[in-house]
């Protein structure tokens, strides 16, 4: 039995469009793994699969097996505020709450009836190097930070609940150079205690950030292993193009 | 077409709206004017502290009485029992329509609640005599049921439109990223609603409440038509009131023209105008407060 995170020829539909097929990969633990490809390869969709993101979706259908910890997240009867308890997700475009700074952690932790002291609270901020910006402020709205800023603040919102998987979709994509830095080195740091699943589009941040790399291209696995022989020794034709900006 | 020309016309459009814009501030300094002008007349013969304190409406009397309390006091309850019944109500249907609802349903069920808004208030208060009425008076044993709950009941109705689709505009114009933030956290559907999506929407249904109570507070038909219309002091729900608005319109009519009754009535628009004013104000005061947890 393994605590990674893995797939088992999980298939996934939108109504009549087959977005993912046959995926079979693993996730070693307390590492970091980028999803990269290009547009519409399905990175994304698989992984909001890890935390049942595609549950609001109405068309949506799922086949196959995400196993977290021996366990199928998709199994009938299982806890899906539980599977999202475990596995914590960090989006696209930071999404603080339209509440105070502290609020925004105190949120999930009351959810799942942790304690949420103000203790508890500054450990998650000082984890993700926001505590020194922010202790004098937490009860101002959290909007009024900057976009970086926000992004740690909603990764602070997910480390708060200790979960094993934290999962990030393109985490940087709309921050500076600066914040990405920041948000690049508090991956490094997260990481000793977390496994990280990344999705992004820049073929540098993969190589800074990630352990073990997968490259997708329209639904399906093509290629994976560790970051340094996906990007210097592509074994795919379509893996060298895409890793050489010749498409995407 | 030449640019002189262009210029022209954006000239002609800026000074044309501009002008729609400033005769709208004209004619409501106009009508607040007016009520003034004739208000002014009224309070050269009463006090104002004996209009605003008396307990009693009775200017037809031998020795007329001109105290708007019983008129506020009827005005504030009915709008209060309405309030009280379409909030949750009329959240309650837009949370279901905006989140839980199937899209067919909600194709149903939005044009259907805005037709309710389509009904002449003449009717309502019809449905409150034929209706409300007789079974208010069945249920509780009284001779009648015109009373100031007949009317609460009744403009709940009314206002339950536009509380309803306001709300559910603003509920269902939240980001799908907040809902998908709280759910990544572990909540489920209610909590995100309870705890996120209702009060990120907050601004938007403050104002759809204000909206439907400034209704409440302004309906003049309906009450007239359901609540008995007694100048009494009301003492609960179950007393005939009579509103402000329908002591206007009752009124007016019979009235003779320019003397102490007719500027009074005046005198009480004036207090309705400060009513909705204070109302709107209150609305406006709650939406800048959640206003600043939103991204400028």
């Amino acid at each position: 039995m393994t605590n990674n995170l893995y797939t088992k020829d999980l298939n996934i539909w939108f109504g009549s469009k087959h977005v993912l097929k046959g995926i079979d990969i693993e996730f070693p633990e307390k590492k970091v793994t980028a999803l990269i490809g290009p547009s519409g390869c399905g990175k994304s969709t698989l992984l909001r699969s890890f935390n049942r993101m595609h549950d609001l979706v109405p068309d949506a259908r799922i086949e196959g097996m995400v196993s977290i910890d021996g366990q199928n997240i998709y199994q009938k009867g299982i806890s899906v505020t539980d599977i999202r308890k475990r596995i914590g997700m960090v989006f696209q475009k930071a999404n603080p709450f339209p509440k105070s700074i502290q609020e925004n952690i105190a949120y999930g932790l009351k959810l799942n009836n942790l304690d949420a002291s103000p203790a508890v609270i500054q450990k998650a901020l000082e984890e993700v190097y926001l505590w020194d910006e922010v202790k004098d402020d937490l009860k101002k709205p959290a909007t009024r930070l900057s976009g970086g800023q926000q992004q740690r603040l909603c990764i602070a919102r997910a480390v708060a609940l200790r979960p094993d998987v934290i999962l990030m979709d393109e985490p940087c994509s709309a921050l500076d150079p600066i914040s990405t830095l920041k948000i690049e080195e508090l991956i490094h740091q997260l990481k000793d205690q977390y496994t990280i699943v990344i999705v992004t589009h820049n073929m540098q941040q993969a190589q800074r950030v990630a352990d073990k790399t997968i490259f997708m291209y329209l639904g399906e696995v093509k290629e994976e292993g560790a970051t340094i022989d996906i990007f210097n020794n592509p074994q795919h034709e379509i893996t060298k193009n895409y890793i050489n900006g010749h498409f995407g | 077409m030449k640019y002189k020309n262009r210029i022209l016309i954006d000239r002609v459009a800026q000074h044309t709206f501009k002008l729609t814009g400033y005769l709208v501030l004209a004619l409501l300094g106009g009508i607040f004017g007016m009520l003034l002008y004739n208000a002014i007349s009224f309070f050269l013969e009463v006090k104002p502290l004996d209009f605003l304190t008396g307990r009693e409406w009775n200017p037809t009397a031998a020795t007329p009485t001109y105290g708007i309390l019983p008129l506020i006091v009827s005005t504030t309850i009915v709008a209060f029992g309405a309030m009280v019944i379409a909030i949750p109500l009329g959240i309650g249907t837009a949370a279901y329509i905006s989140e839980y609802a199937s899209p067919k349903v909600k194709n149903i069920l939005k044009p259907l609640i805005e037709m309710l808004a389509a009904i002449p208030s003449v009717v309502i208060g019809f449905l409150g005599i034929v209706l409300v009425g007789p079974k208010i008076a069945e249920l509780t044993d009284l001779p009648n049921g015109l009373n100031a709950l007949n009317g609460s009941l009744l403009l709940a109705i009314m206002a339950l439109p536009t509380i309803i689709t306001i709300s559910e505009d603003a509920i269902h114009a939240i980001p799908k990223t907040y809902r998908e933030g709280s759910y990544a956290l572990g909540a489920n559907k209610w909590e995100t609603l309870i705890k996120i999506t209702i009060p990120a929407a907050a601004p938007g249904i403050i104002a759809a409440v204000m909206l439907g109570l400034g209704r409440a507070i302004g309906e003049t038909m309906t009450v007239l038509m359901a609540t008995g219309n007694a100048a009494l002091f009301p003492q609960d729900f179950f007393d005939s009131v009579k509103t402000i608005t329908a002591t206007i319109a009752i009124e007016m009519g019979e009235v003779p023209y320019q003397t102490t009754h007719y500027f009074a009535l005046f005198a009480i628009a004036i207090v309705l105008f400060f009513m909705t004013l204070i109302a709107n104000l209150v609305g406006e005061y709650f939406i800048n407060r959640f206003r600043k947890y939103h991204a400028a």
